[in-house]
């Protein structure tokens, strides 16, 4: 079962930034897990920033969308910003459409403007 | 025209994944583009998980379907759930139940362009919506 290849989302911590790229079709189980992966890696990495690259997302529904807006909630809470990266653009049509809102999310076309965002962000913070 | 057609059995959440992506299949099997794929496929995965949160269990149907000339997907969202006490409240924007967004069947229906509801207390619901290319 395609289930079983793939029971985590790896996030990676690259300076001071943690970055998670979305790879696979989202179940619900795989995206709690992620949102428990990526806090326990902001407390144990003292990260500052977090990108979230969704290019290799295809459908985003309310429960998913629910849960990438929560995670950036939280690790707002615990003192880490969060970029959204490579949304595709017929996902943010649908997005619109069915009235899903990303809010206190930010977002970046991909993963080099993402990078740039969050360092300013970041540097933003710290002055 | 090869008439594609799919039954998706709704009893978990890895079947709200099989759903989504039978819709993707089909609708490009149809020859809808992709803004027109993701928008069918996300009106499927709100529905699968309607059933799921709601029913518990239930069943998807996706098919081609050709009527009046035009032809397009329909998909079919079918459940033997507790039904839905105000169908009117259920499809105003921002109200829910089942601890979601409250966008589930307004955003739904705004994405396709057919979308009908028949549900009773105690028996249960069926979604129909339809896309025509």
């Amino acid at each position: 079962m395609m289930q079983g290849a793939y029971d985590k989302i790896p996030v990676l911590k690259i300076g001071d930034f943690l970055i998670t790229s979305i790879q696979v079709a989202l179940h619900d189980r795989l995206a709690l897990g992620l949102q428990d992966d990526i806090l326990a890696k902001i407390q144990e990495t003292n990260a500052k920033g977090l990108i979230i690259d969704v290019t290799a997302i295809d459908v985003l529904d309310s429960f998913i969308t629910r849960v990438l807006v929560e995670i950036a909630k939280m690790a707002n809470i615990m003192g880490v910003k969060t970029v959204l990266v490579g949304m595709q653009p017929a996902i943010a049509i649908t997005l619109v459409e069915f009235g899903m809102e990303l809010t206190g999310i930010q977002t970046a076309l991909n993963l080099e403007k993402g990078l740039e965002l969050i360092e300013k962000i970041v540097m933003a913070e710290q002055e | 025209m090869s008439d594609a057609e799919e039954t998706i059995p709704i009893k978990d959440e890895y079947a709200i994944v099989a759903a989504r992506s039978a819709g993707k299949t089909i609708s490009s099997k149809c020859g809808f583009g992709l803004v027109d794929q993701t928008r069918i496929s996300t009106a499927i995965s709100e529905l699968a998980r309607n059933i799921l949160v709601y029913a518990v269990t239930g069943t998807v149907y996706i098919r081609e379907v050709a009527a009046d000339g035009k032809h397009g997907i329909e998909v079919v969202a079918e459940d033997h759930g507790p039904g839905i006490v105000n169908l009117d409240l259920a499809m105003t924007d921002g109200h829910t139940t089942g601890g979601g967004l409250g966008a589930g069947l307004p955003g739904t229906k705004r994405l396709m362009d057919e979308f009908d509801i028949i549900s009773a207390v105690g028996e249960g619901t069926t979604v129909t919506v339809r896309k025509w290319l």
